[in-house]
């Protein structure tokens, strides 16, 4: 069963979670409730789907023992081929899962949520190289995180170290009563997100364009404006569905998004749009290929650093979403309008040739807009399959 | 004292600005002073000028957000 993708799955949540609304509002521990309906919430998305049971099984099987092991190697040792290894053996599975379908074999070790797992594992190894990871990884607790339904599907990505003081966490009744509201408000702004506004730009508009376009070209261009805010509305109402019901379960999962549209700038737009997903490659990727440059004094040029740690972060993004070729080019598009946005910004430093007021700011926002929908324009694969 | 001047002459250098001395409760992310590639290049400086270590994904940027607060931190990393 896709997770929130019918009126039964709402309704099994509801079923599932009374027990929990009630044990949280009576101030009681309810996170070994929560693990167990994580459990049966599992078994009811993966019913049906023995493949995909088995792949999600090896996968954190594969991921728990080698963040374990690497742990243990970690006490006493810390080698820079190791850290590699490992993190490319974390990867591994993703990697696998994204390349047999290309070779024409049959997809036996990708499941649902494979690509945002991933992250969850690549972090832990990361973090145990940094010495951050203290207080050990309790087994349960190690699973738990990697298993936890409700942002199972599509993230938002967490964060080991957050998710632990969460779930640790005594909530006193009015905490958990605040916590409740806010969940409960979010999963009602993602029925309006994605059942309502989301449903409506698809039904009414894009499936019409036939009727409603004068041209080809035409066609082409409301496609892109109508996919980019449909995408939006999908994807934003999914999210606060899996916040809201991370938050009833006392978990405050990350946001992702926040008000993309008015981005000023591409840069702002990242900081905007998926943000768990953009912040997990700006933490594990960038800052971590700038630092290791820097370092090691490889490129003086500060500018050129970044600018090749933006190409990496986004031609991995892209890739991450799939090896077709509409994900590989806009992740190229990214890199190129984030290396064209930093060498305007330190242009206009300089030279002070885009004054900072009220107009500029309204304009540098459609500038972004337009830019922006035409990435979700080369995601949405349109510009390299004819006809919409 | 001697130690929060030098970080505060550190974020000088990084920002490129000297309101950071001026006022050093000003937000560095919101004011556009500092951003992620800021913030490495303060972290290896942290490390070759005071000799501390400390982990890209220990920065988080609401805790460490102004020079008071990032010399403050510092400290508690020595």
């Amino acid at each position: 069963m896709t997770p929130y993708g019918s009126f039964t799955f709402f309704f099994i949540l509801a079923v599932l979670l009374t027990p929990t609304v009630i044990l949280g509002l009576t101030g009681r521990r309810f996170q070994n409730y929560n693990m167990f309906i994580s459990l049966v919430a599992l078994a009811i998305i993966f019913a049906g789907n023995f493949r995909g049971t088995i792949a999600l099984i090896i996968f954190t099987i594969w991921q728990v023992l080698l963040i374990k092991a690497y742990l243990v190697y970690r006490k006493n040792h810390n080698s820079t081929l190791v850290f590699c290894l490992a993190v490319i053996a974390s990867i591994l599975p993703l990697f696998i899962s994204k390349i047999t379908p290309m070779l024409g074999t049959v997809n036996w070790i990708g499941f649902l949520g494979i690509s945002y797992l991933t992250f969850k594992g690549t972090q832990l190894i990361m973090e145990t190289r940094d010495g951050l990871i203290k207080n050990g990884l309790p087994l349960i607790r190690l699973l738990y995180f990697i298993l936890f339904f409700p942002t199972i599907s599509s993230g938002p990505i967490d964060r080991y170290r957050r998710f632990e003081k969460d779930e640790k966490a005594e909530l006193t009744q009015e905490q958990y009563k605040l916590l409740l509201y806010d969940g409960i408000n979010k999963i009602f702004l993602g029925f309006l997100y994605k059942y309502i506004i989301g449903y409506s730009i698809n039904h009414f508009f894009i499936a019409n364009l036939r009727f409603i376009a004068h041209s080809d070209f035409q066609n082409h261009l409301y496609y892109m404006y109508g996919y980019s805010l449909y995408l939006f509305f999908d994807f934003a109402g999914y999210s606060a569905f899996a916040i809201g019901v991370s938050y009833i379960m006392g978990i405050k999962s990350p946001e992702n998004f926040n008000l993309p549209f008015i981005s000023r700038n591409i840069k702002d737009f990242w900081n905007r749009w998926h943000m768990s997903l953009s912040f997990w490659f700006r933490d594990y990727v960038y800052m971590r290929f700038v630092f290791w440059v820097t370092k090691k004094k490889l490129i003086k040029n500060r500018n050129l650093v970044s600018n090749l740690a933006y190409i990496l972060l986004f031609l991995l993004m892209g890739v991450w979403h799939g090896l077709e070729i509409q994900y590989i080019v806009y992740g190229m598009y990214h890199a190129l309008l984030m290396v064209a946005y930093n060498t305007f910004e330190t242009f206009n430093k300089k030279h002070k040739w885009w004054p900072k007021n009220k107009v500029t700011h309204v304009l540098a926002i459609i500038i972004t807009f337009h830019f922006i929908c035409f990435g979700f324009y080369i995601f949405s694969g349109q510009l390299f399959h004819k006809g919409v | 004292m001697e130690f929060k001047k030098e970080v505060l002459e550190l974020l000088a250098e990084i920002c490129q600005d000297d309101v950071v001395k001026e006022n050093p409760d000003i937000d560095l992310f919101e004011n556009a002073l500092l951003d992620s590639f800021g913030t490495v290049e303060l972290l290896v400086q942290v490390e070759e000028r005071f000799g501390i270590t400390v982990p890209i994904t220990e920065f988080d940027r609401d805790v460490w957000n102004t020079p008071n607060n990032i010399a403050a931190q510092l400290a508690d990393f020595k």
